[in-house]
């Protein structure tokens, strides 16, 4: 069984961001980049299956200009087989993203595709259930835990009222929880092994997909900041401050 | 100009986000459908005709759509929906499953997590868990939009539009519901409560969660938790409040034993009034508290449930 896990390159979460002074978008200049944290805990579910015996191998992909094979190696490095590299220099949209890998599924005929369910910096929470619709395949988003049993596969969901379980037809889109698992780190020697491992490098252009979107980003503001408020002595102070000032209780 | 708005329910009880969504889709413009697909949903129809600015409610009643899984769901939404300018859901898990399928269906894009109308084509949504706010407009011929409720107030609850039922049946072989475990509580739910008692990592182990209990049985209050409270398995994961879990926006946020990274802040930030207790002074948490107090949780949460 062949796993497809599409990663991408994101801004670090432990990084603050700064809109710029222009209102255009995001000051990304010497930000420290990673893979998102969602795709990470799709890399290691991916490699856990193949560590079961459950999968032969688990193929990663990212869509971008050539910094985004940092991200594929260190996939690689997490235990990925092989990497491919859609170049691109275009920022895409989520429809755009399914589009292209929707064409590498045709081409590559995965049992499962594993993504993050969402990426912290668009914040969009959509590549996966696009794909899953453009391809055909049934979805399980948002899974704590992962079943595979022959052709078929359980997904428990974490959503809004606690647990769900689907049980979907292989080939399927899974889209990854916080709780599904927790990341390896990759080991040096593992980190010198990536580098030998094949890395294909595909042009966007060759794919047959419109990349233009049909959505403007017009101005990127900073969020409203909060006023610093006070501390409180003791705990009959907070009372009467929610009381008799804010008024809450 | 119509705007299709996806009732949320789980077939008992319509969720109080509907009558926010509503208030959003009054400000795109156009008369506002209503599309309620469940099984034996009848009652849920019903009183989504009863929110105002509702022109039309339009009911799928079927087994297909009881479990609300994705796939059926969003070939009835992408049929009924194909003549719409606007088709529109809730930020929940619902609408965040289903609607990025309709929009790739109908091939357009999807606009994620607004919080604000421009006007018909123009959006307003946080990116980067909140610390950007992007303007986004929309030249796609039906825009297919999810809405974080707790940005819109609710409209009121005072028509009585008419009811039409749909007999359109989608159900895909590939994909079935198997079971669920959802969470018992009498308390308010997370996104609609007046009052939100949030525990941390601090808060040592589950059990240690019933100090919250006692506060929030007064107050009315729900109960969330921060990521590392549930990664921990103190409690389940439907109560993380954040980035990537539930958005709260109540009159009073009460963060305990909580230290207030980004992805925390992103989903309570926008409370009326937020309280927090830590032991650790430098904690980010006070930086947007309007009343910190700095001290051990163990002490201050059984004098705070004594003195309210
Ligand atoms: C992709 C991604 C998504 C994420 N999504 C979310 C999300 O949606 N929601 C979320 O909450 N987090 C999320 N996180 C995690 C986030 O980065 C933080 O790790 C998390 O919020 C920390 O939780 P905490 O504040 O409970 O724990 P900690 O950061 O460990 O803080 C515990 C606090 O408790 C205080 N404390 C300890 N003992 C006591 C005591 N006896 N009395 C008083 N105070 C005490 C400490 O001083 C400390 O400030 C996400 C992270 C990633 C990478
Ligand atoms: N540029 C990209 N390259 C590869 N995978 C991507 C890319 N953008 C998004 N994805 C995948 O889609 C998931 C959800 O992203 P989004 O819909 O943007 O929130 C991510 O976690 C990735 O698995």
């Amino acid at each position: 069984m062949k796993i497809l896990v599409p990663v991408k390159r994101a801004i670090d979460y432990n990084v603050k961001v700064r809109v710029k002074a222009d209102y255009s978008g995001v000051d990304l200049a010497n930000a420290k980049m990673a893979i998102n944290p969602f795709c990470e805990i799709a890399v290691e579910e991916a490699v856990k299956l193949k560590e079961q015996g459950v999968a032969t191998e688990v193929v990663v992909v990212s869509i971008g200009d050539k910094s985004c094979q940092e991200q594929i190696r260190t996939a690689l490095a997490l235990g990925a087989d092989r990497g491919i590299q859609i170049d691109t220099d275009e920022k895409l949209d989520s429809l755009q993203i399914a589009k292209l890998l929707s064409k590498l599924v045709e081409k590559e005929s995965p049992d499962l595709v594993i993504l993050g369910k969402q990426s912290i910096d668009s914040d969009n929470n959509q590549t996966g259930q696009m794909l899953a619709a453009l391809t055909g395949m049934p979805q399980g988003t948002f899974a704590s835990k992962v079943d595979i049993d022959d052709n078929k596969v359980k997904v428990t969901r974490e959503i809004d009222g606690g647990l769900q379980t689907v049980q979907l037809d292989l080939p399927a889109v899974i889209t990854t929880d916080l709780r599904l698992n927790e990341p390896r780190y990759a080991s040096l020697p593992n980190i010198m092994k990536a580098k030998r491992k094949p890395l294909d490098v595909m042009p966007a252009a060759d794919f047959g997909v419109d990349l233009s979107s049909k959505v403007k980003v017009l101005k990127v503001n900073p969020p409203a900041q909060r006023e610093g408020g006070v501390k409180v002595d003791s705990v009959a102070e907070l009372v009467d401050k929610l009381k008799n000032e804010a008024k809450v209780i | 100009m119509t705007v299709l708005v996806y009732a949320e329910h789980d077939n008992n009880a319509l969720k109080g986000d509907t009558a926010k969504l509503i208030s959003a889709a009054t400000q795109m413009g156009g008369d506002i459908h209503v599309l309620v697909a469940g099984s034996d949903c009848a009652g849920i129809a019903e009183a989504a005709a009863k929110i105002d600015g509702v022109a039309k409610v339009v009911v799928a009643d079927n087994e297909a759509y009881g479990h609300q899984l994705a796939e059926n769901i969003a070939e009835l939404v992408v049929e009924l929906g194909k003549d719409y300018d606007h088709i529109v859901a809730s930020a929940s898990t619902t609408g965040k499953n289903f609607m990025p399928r309709v929009a790739a269906l109908l091939d357009v894009a999807q606009i994620s997590d607004i919080i604000g109308v421009e006007s018909p084509d123009t959006f307003v949504r946080p990116i980067y868990a909140g610390n950007a706010i992007a303007t986004v407009q929309s030249e796609d011929t039906i825009k297919v939009i999810t809405v974080r409720a707790a940005s819109f107030d609710a409209v009121g609850q005072d028509n009585s539009a008419p009811v039409e039922a749909s007999d359109a049946v989608k159900t895909s072989e590939k994909s079935s519901f198997v079971d669920e475990q959802l969470t018992e509580s009498e308390r308010p739910e997370l996104s609609a409560a007046d009052i939100v008692i949030s525990g941390g990592r601090g808060m040592q182990n589950g059990e240690n969660f019933s100090l919250l209990e006692g506060i929030a049985d007064k107050l009315a209050a729900a109960i969330g938790a921060s990521r590392a409270a549930v990664d921990a398995g103190f409690v389940p994961n439907d109560m993380q409040v954040g980035q990537t879990g539930k958005i709260v926006a109540p009159q009073l946020y009460i963060a305990v034993g909580i230290s207030g990274a980004i992805q925390h802040l992103a989903g309570m930030k926008d409370s009326k009034v937020i309280v927090a207790i830590n032991k650790d002074e430098e904690a980010p948490i006070f930086q947007v508290a309007d009343y910190g107090l700095v001290g051990d949780l163990f002490d201050i949460l059984p004098e705070l449930e004594k003195s309210i």
